[in-house]
């Protein structure tokens, strides 16, 4: 069985990203890490190999040196190859072209599963994924918290997250499933895991190798521009309002009413 | 699982020099470090002197991130509300001690490891020694196991790995001072302004007295490129015995609003706080820095000293572990990492400026640790400058009278004789 993950290293929750003062982009904090979903997507695909049987993991990323950390952290929890997508004709891609390039690298791997986050802590988009199966003809199931593989690995039960419960579903492989949080915890990296990462081949694919014409792919192949970005409009000073308890009260319904036009 | 040449614990100036080393004479080196990344927990104070270092990493220096070089030596005694400061500048300070910013310079160190082929892993601290038939033959991170030939402790004033080889004890109030230090960011010209400074030079200002409010201490400020590093050290024995020390962050903020203090920081944006403990063991050095398998280097084996004009122990941790990689090449070359072989470890150590210097100032805390040295002096030179410098309504003395009455009031006593006998310590 290949189990196919999808990676991206994204910034940091704690790094600092702000919009340009011109609006044409945001200034990132050079701080990334493997995007929290896709981490939960590398741990479900080494569980199930380590349920046993002949489980290859591989995972795959679109971009640059960003991306070989993303890939080195996946090898390091344990997955057993990697593969970097990686031309100058990919580049400034929205998802659509980023999907098409995915998915015509998976095309030529004969995967049985892929697995995604179910969006990335940076644009939260979250149709990579889906997009990657359509494009591939294979049904996906996003918001997994739940995989349970058919003991023939035909077919999987799926439990995903709705609004106030759960949903089972059966689905056939192959499938494309995006993780939620809840599907599991990813476990850190072993030591002897990161040291192993570090010296790994990192298998690369470029344009040519997937066969693709350079008008479908990055730029050129995509069909949404950013046009800008916004600044988050600057919270109104705040005021302080002084006295006794009782006259102060007085003063917060009188705003209420007539300021803010709530009560 | 493969077996590493080391396994370094602490990705500080120790660490990292240990393991550059060793990547560089083609060894398998593994550092782990509980930090984000290598000098994200690092503090100092700090100022580094490159000539002792020079000899041990020529091939560092000229491109090293370090920050301005120090051509001014300030220090200034305080009493509550009066200071007296000397300055001292000099031709020949040219690339003699430089100003440093720990989270940059240990990043950088890193990278020159990785590039030489050593491993890094961050996020990992290091919990236990790995034991085989009772010798050290690794480490244990949070539960995995790491063996090596040898562990190089590298792990700081704490060091737990040194204890848990049996080779010091845990860490006594008496062998430690807490530092508080903030990083303040104002702009190159200012600081050139402010201190006097062209282009690239810096400041290093000592302060004692009153500051530490009675406890053992002194503060310090050092000049970055673009900004500067305000800390205050107190002795934790000292400030444990004192009847009435306030909260340690309610000294540093007096400290921070002196008149001489505010006027340059002020503007400043704090940009780093930390708080860092300082081994001071009586400037006294582990006594064995080394058993099977294991080897302990920096602030780890307690190599750090109080001058009093100045702290050192970023040289000491550097070139500890520089002498640290080079016993390890040599026990992987006789195939023997037994107690025996890492003796040479000590003998390494004794022969550089590391053991000559820590011997030299070995008593030098005795005499700084009297509380006369930040409580009575520093107030004494200040009330004698207070009267040489005073004009009142009445008839004025002769100058020389003033101080000669000074020194008889201040010194000529049995306590102050001692105390002047015992400055030859230093
Ligand atoms: C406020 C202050 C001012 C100073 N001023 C000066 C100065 O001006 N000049 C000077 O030369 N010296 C100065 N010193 C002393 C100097 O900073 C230290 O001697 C030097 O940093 C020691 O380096 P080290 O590598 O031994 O330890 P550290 O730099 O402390 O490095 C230890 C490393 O080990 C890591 N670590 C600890 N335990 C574990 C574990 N269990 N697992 C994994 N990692 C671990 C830590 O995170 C850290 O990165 C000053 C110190 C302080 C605190």
């Amino acid at each position: 069985m290949h189990i196919a993950v999808l990676v991206k290293q994204v910034p940091d929750s704690e790094a600092t990203v702000q919009v340009k003062a011109d609006g044409s982009g945001v200034e990132i904090e050079d701080r990334y890490t493997l995007n929290f979903f896709d981490s939960l997507a590398v741990e479900e695909a080494l569980r199930i190999k380590g349920q046993g049987g002949d489980v290859v993991v591989t995972i795959i990323t679109l971009g640059g040196q960003k991306g070989v950390e993303a890939l080195r952290t996946g090898l390091a929890m344990g997955a057993d190859q990697a593969v970097l997508l990686d031309d100058p004709a990919f580049a400034g891609g929205d998802e659509y072209a980023t999907a098409m390039v995915l998915a015509a690298a998976l095309k030529g791997m004969q995967v049985d599963m892929i697995l995604c986050g179910k969006e990335a802590f940076d644009d939260s988009s979250g149709v990579v994924g889906p997009l990657v199966a359509e494009f591939l003809s294979m049904p996906s199931v996003t918001s997994v918290v739940k995989i349970q593989l058919a003991p023939d690995k035909g077919s999987a039960l799926i439990e995903r997250e709705i609004e106030g419960g759960k949903e089972v579903i059966k689905v056939s492989l192959p499938v494309l499933l995006s993780a939620q949080k809840g599907l599991n915890e990813a476990r850190v990296p072993p030591v002897m895991g990161v040291m192993k990462a570090m010296r790994a081949e990192i298998k690369k694919l470029d344009l040519a190798a997937i066969g693709l014409p350079a008008t479908v792919v990055g730029r050129a192949g995509s069909k949404e521009e950013i046009l800008r970005y916004h600044r988050h409009p600057q919270r109104p000073a705040v005021t302080m309002l002084q006295g006794e308890a009782a006259d102060i009260v007085r003063q917060v319904v009188g705003l209420l009413k007539e300021e803010a036009k709530v009560i | 699982m493969e077996r590493m040449d080391a396994v370094v614990v602490g990705a500080g100036l120790a660490g990292l020099t240990c393991a550059y080393r060793l990547a560089c004479e083609g060894m398998q080196v593994l550092v782990l470090e509980r930090g984000d990344h290598p000098g994200s927990k690092n503090v100092t104070g700090g100022r580094i002197y490159l000539r002792p270092l020079r000899p041990y990493l020529p091939e560092l220096w000229d491109k090293a991130p370090l920050e301005r070089q120090v051509t001014k030596e300030v220090i200034t005694m305080m009493s509550a509300g009066a200071a007296f400061t000397a300055q001292f500048t000099s031709d020949k300070f040219r690339e003699h001690s430089y100003t440093i910013l720990r989270s940059r310079f240990d990043k950088w160190l890193g990278e020159r490891v990785v590039e030489r082929g050593g491993f890094i892993v961050p996020q990992r601290r290091v919990t236990d020694l790995l034991r085989e038939d009772g010798r050290i033959a690794g480490v244990v991170s949070e539960g995995e196991e790491i063996p090596a030939h040898v562990v190089v402790a590298a792990d700081g004033a704490l060091s737990l790995l040194a204890e848990q080889a049996g080779l010091r004890g845990p860490l006594a109030p008496r062998h430690a001072a807490v530092a508080l230090k903030e990083v303040i960011k104002l702009t190159p010209p200012v600081i050139e302004e402010r201190f006097g400074l062209s282009p690239g030079e810096g400041a290093a200002h000592l302060f004692f007295g009153a500051i530490t409010e009675g406890v053992f201490g002194g503060g310090f400020l050092y000049t970055n490129q673009e900004t500067v590093s305000l800390g205050l050290v107190l002795g934790i024995d000292s400030f444990l015995r004192h009847p009435a020390a306030r909260e340690t962050h309610a000294i540093f903020e007096a400290f921070k609003g002196r008149r001489e203090i505010a006027p340059l920081i002020k503007g400043g944006e704090l940009v780093e706080y930390s708080a860092h403990l300082i081994p001071e063991g009586g400037n006294k050095p582990v006594r064995q820095p080394y058993t099977d398998g294991f080897l302990v280097a920096g602030d780890a084996a307690g190599l750090a000293l109080n001058m009093g004009i100045t702290v050192r122990g970023m040289e000491f941790a550097m070139a500890s572990g520089y002498l640290a990689a080079q016993t390890v090449k040599q026990a992987k070359e006789k195939g023997d990492y037994s107690a025996t072989t890492l003796a040479a470890y000590a003998t390494l150590l004794k022969e550089s400026f590391v053991l000559k210097d820590m011997e030299t100032f070995r008593r030098s805390l005795d005499v700084l640790e009297n509380p006369r040295m930040t409580g009575f002096y520093p107030a004494w030179v200040c009330k004698v400058m207070e009267d040489v410098f005073w004009i009142g309504e009445g008839p004025k003395q002769r100058v020389s009278f003033t101080i000669w009455k000074g020194i008889r009031q201040g010194l000529f006593n049995l306590r102050a004789i001692k105390d002047l006998l015992r400055l030859r310590r230093i």
